[in-house]
């Protein structure tokens, strides 16, 4: 097969997984799978390795944009994203009956209180509300966030019927390092030479990495880096933007490919980025607990649901990976009413303008359905970086 | 009343001095707010949110609001961020017209707000100080953990008493803490007995509205105090008063002792219109008996009270069980809680859009509430400090109708009564 034919298969397969509203991929782990279960968790970061290793498969519930919402605006105040209506929506209507326990960290209040929520809608599923550590500190947090992983892989396991022992979370993590390698890889890729991996594709392939479990998702993920390094696409004349302020409610397909149809390269976002909360490998000697406590506490990428204890820190942020991405510019992209992307914006922006890092925000729902303006913005912005960029 | 005028009013004036006086000043929240540590370093508290609802009730937080949308602050956030942030920005002159001082020090109590958090990156970006984060961390299992207790123990020691200490140039000293722990249990106590008191009928108090002054003190700088501790004897000895005379509490039109409608309010106030929205309550004979946000700092109905003998685990247990840090099946028995307690006819929920700590679920918290009293429910939207998003004309409609369905159960109810 070429190499183009195996890119394209595999974004087929991602696309069919991101496409279906039914999991359908889920059920079918579950049945190739017999007594084993099914464990969700919600944006931003959950610790995945501790789900795997209860022998449960991760399952991310991230919304979407295509499923009618019948029950879902029932629940929420038009001024509340729309995120969880999707959600709502997913779980009244039957679609994710197939879980067993459900995590919901604490990005943000709405997430926060749609733990409780299910806690009433679902009596007889597992729900734990996981408080991440929100502490200058990192000796403090980690020892707060390694009891609070404590809870998680005594209650998986409970709920699983196995006892995750130290050996299987390990294999676990080692499992997920893997995982974080080739998504570090293929981001690199695309920072490097973006005409090779459109984000388009990239996105859903970490789309169906959310549902596949991670060892479908390595088999797959290495089989399009393979091939999308050496498949030889024709460089073009664009603007290379970061998209940031997407990392919850999830972004319509057809924006990210209206960005890059308007004359864009994405070569940063942060998309999805509980894949890549964890900038580091976890460490895999001594008490693999411990470990993924301090990958966390001293090695979370920077985003806006935890605390910056660096007073520069936000100022600072968009600098560094513009420099990183070596980006033309910065497009805000946040979720309307999403206070975590919001309220950080004027922080971020401020510290990328007196940068003199060219930017334009705007806001989008996962429904969103209408790309015209998005189109005009995004095209005028790549337009203006390439006439003035370097004047 | 006008003792509380009064205690407010010195308090920002010492605020204004606090320059010259060396008084270090740390700015904090409402929910879970250290105010006797804060105190006992010398220290004096500046509460935000204060000053934004003040700003709203003296029609000042449009133009804030706007300065902050004019430097990028997205129009779907918390209105009290940008009202604060606006009003740094026109030169920080605070509600009673006194100029505030800068922080010394940023005490962030991270407690049941996911928007404290960047309110204070956002502020830190104002002011060159330090800012010390308490993580308080959520009853999401409606309880709290002993291990959470003891991580936001040793927060309080390792992080913020040293904070404290370096700001102040004192010693943390247990004792004056003790001490002022003991003045809080006493204004507690008192606080309880006053919100309880509408409990008879008629009640000699509104629970909202009326109730948004009575925890004013209490749940800002007066904790902990002498001023407080007299500010709530001389509060309950006016509402025995009012008890004794068999009298209702004083609306804004006046006072309000027909009570065709006894409700309990989940959700904060709005500011901007406070007595408007008041009065209309107050015109249909409707008193509120209870209410939750009453209890954003602190929920001593419940029984909580400081404890002297264990001064940072108290301040943790107190932090942990602010209102808003409990989870909604909490928050739902709480309210069907107030229900019977309070012989109440039925509760209303002012879902204001800034708010999703409190927004955020509170049509599910209608439906199961109504579930399990069998009593009726009302929604208003409003905004706590945005006028643009108060429409009385709307609000006295759902308010009407809501009566009616009360008035209709009511007969509905005496023809069964009858009929049985
Ligand atoms: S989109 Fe934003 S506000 Fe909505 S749930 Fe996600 S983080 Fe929270
Ligand atoms: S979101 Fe709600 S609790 Fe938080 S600061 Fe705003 S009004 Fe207060």
């Amino acid at each position: 097969m070429s190499r183009t034919a195996i890119r394209s298969e595999v974004v087929e397969w991602a696309s069919g997984i991101y496409e279906d509203l039914e999991f359908t991929a889920v059920r079918q782990w579950l049945e190739g799978h017999p007594g084993r279960k099914a464990c969700g968790y919600l944006p931003v970061y959950a610790p995945r390795e501790v789900i795997h290793a209860a022998g449960m498969l991760p399952v991310g519930i991230h919304g979407s944009g295509n499923i009618e919402i019948i029950r879902g605006d029932a629940f929420y105040q038009s001024y509340i994203c729309h995120l969880p209506r999707s959600i709502v929506e997913f779980a009244q209507s039957g679609r994710l009956d197939m879980l067993s326990a459900v995590l919901f960290p604490s990005t943000c209040d709405v997430i926060r209180n749609l733990s409780g929520m299910w806690q009433i809608l679902f009596p007889d599923m597992y729900v734990r509300y996981l408080d991440l550590p929100q502490v200058a500190d990192p000796a403090l947090g980690a020892e707060f966030w390694r009891r609070e992983l404590e809870v998680v892989r005594r209650e998986l396991g409970r709920v699983a019927g196995v006892e995750v022992t130290d050996a299987r979370l390990r294999e676990s993590i080692a499992l997920y390092n893997e995982v974080r390698a080739i998504i570090r890889q293929l981001y690199a890729l695309r920072s490097e030479k973006p005409w090779q991996v459109p984000t388009e594709e990239l996105y859903l392939l970490m789309r169906a990495g959310e549902l596949v479990g991670p060892e479908a998702f390595l088999e797959k993920a290495r089989e399009y880096l393979t091939a999308a390094q050496s498949d030889d696409q024709r460089v073009r004349d664009r603007t290379r933007v970061i998209i940031t302020g997407s990392f919850c409610e999830q972004p319509p397909l057809g924006l990210i490919k209206t960005i890059e149809r308007a004359g864009c390269y994405i070569v940063d976002d942060d998309f999805l980025a509980g894949n890549r909360f964890l900038t580091g490998d976890v460490a895999l000697e001594g008490d693999p607990t411990t470990a993924l406590a301090e990958a966390l506490v001293r090695g979370a990428v920077k985003t806006s649901v935890l605390y910056e204890p660096d007073p520069a820190g936000k100022r600072n942020l968009m600098k560094n990976r513009v420099a990183a991405a070596r980006a033309d510019g910065v497009i805000f992209a946040a979720a309307s009413f999403c206070d975590p992307a919001l309220l950080d914006r004027p922080m971020l922006r401020d510290g990328a303008e007196k940068a003199g890092i060219p930017c334009i925000a705007f806001k989008f729902a996962e429904n969103s359905g209408q790309f015209q303006q998005f189109r005009e913005q995004a095209g005028t912005f790549s337009d203006s970086i390439k006439l003035w960029g370097d004047a | 009343m006008v003792i509380q005028k009064e205690m407010i009013a010195e308090h920002y004036e010492r605020l204004e001095r606090a320059p010259e006086t060396g008084e270090p000043v740390v700015y904090t929240f409402v929910p879970g707010n250290l105010t006797e540590l804060i105190r006992s370093f010398g220290c004096l508290p500046v509460l935000p949110e204060i000053n934004a609802l003040q700003s709203g009730m003296r029609g000042k937080s449009r133009d804030y609001i706007a300065e902050a949308e004019k430097h990028g602050h997205s129009e779907d956030v918390c209105t009290y961020v940008k009202c604060d942030i606006g009003m740094v920005l026109a030169g920080n002159i605070g509600p009673t017209g006194t100029k505030l001082p800068k922080p010394d020090l940023l005490l962030l109590s991270y407690t049941g707000c996911y928007t404290f958090m960047k309110w204070f990156e956002l502020l830190r970006e104002q002011y060159d100080c330090p800012c010390v984060f308490l993580h308080v961390p959520y009853q999401g299992d409606g309880i709290i953990e002993p291990e959470h207790r003891e991580y936001m123990v040793k927060q309080i020691k390792e992080l913020v008493i040293p904070a404290l200490e370096k700001i102040s140039g004192r010693k943390y000293d247990e004792d004056a803490l003790r001490e002022r722990l003991e003045l809080s249990v006493q204004a507690e106590d008192d606080l309880v007995w006053v919100l309880e008191s509408a409990k008879n009928t008629p009640s000699p108090i509104d629970a909202y509205f009326g109730a948004v002054y009575y925890v004013g003190p209490i749940f800002s700088a007066f904790r902990g105090t002498p001023e407080g501790v007299a500010y709530y004897k001389a509060l309950r000895r006016e509402v025995q008063q009012r008890l004794d005379a068999g009298l209702g509490p004083v609306a804004p039109a006046g006072p309000l002792n027909d009570q065709k409608y006894r409700l309990v309010v989940e959700g904060p106030p709005n500011w901007t219109h406070f007595r408007e929205f008041w009065q209309m309550f107050a015109d249909e004979g409707a008193v509120v008996v209870a209410s939750t946000y009453s209890k954003v700092g602190g929920t001593y109905d419940f029984g909580f009270r400081h404890n002297p003998a264990d001064p940072l685990g108290t301040m943790g247990d107190y932090c942990a069980g602010c209102y808003t840090n409990h989870n909604l099946t909490n928050r739902i028995d709480m309210l069907c809680q107030y229900l019977r307690d309070y012989k109440a006819d039925g509760f209303l929920i002012n879902s204001v859009k800034s708010c999703n700590s409190f927004s955020a679920g509170q049509l599910m918290i209608l439906r199961e509430v109504e579930k399990r009293t069998g009593l009726p429910g009302g929604f208003i939207e409003s905004d706590l400090v945005d006028p643009r998003y108060f429409s009385a004309a709307n609000i006295k409609n759902r308010l009407e109708s809501y009566l009616q369905m009360v008035e209709a159960r009511r007969a509905g109810g005496s023809r069964e009564a009858r009929a049985s």
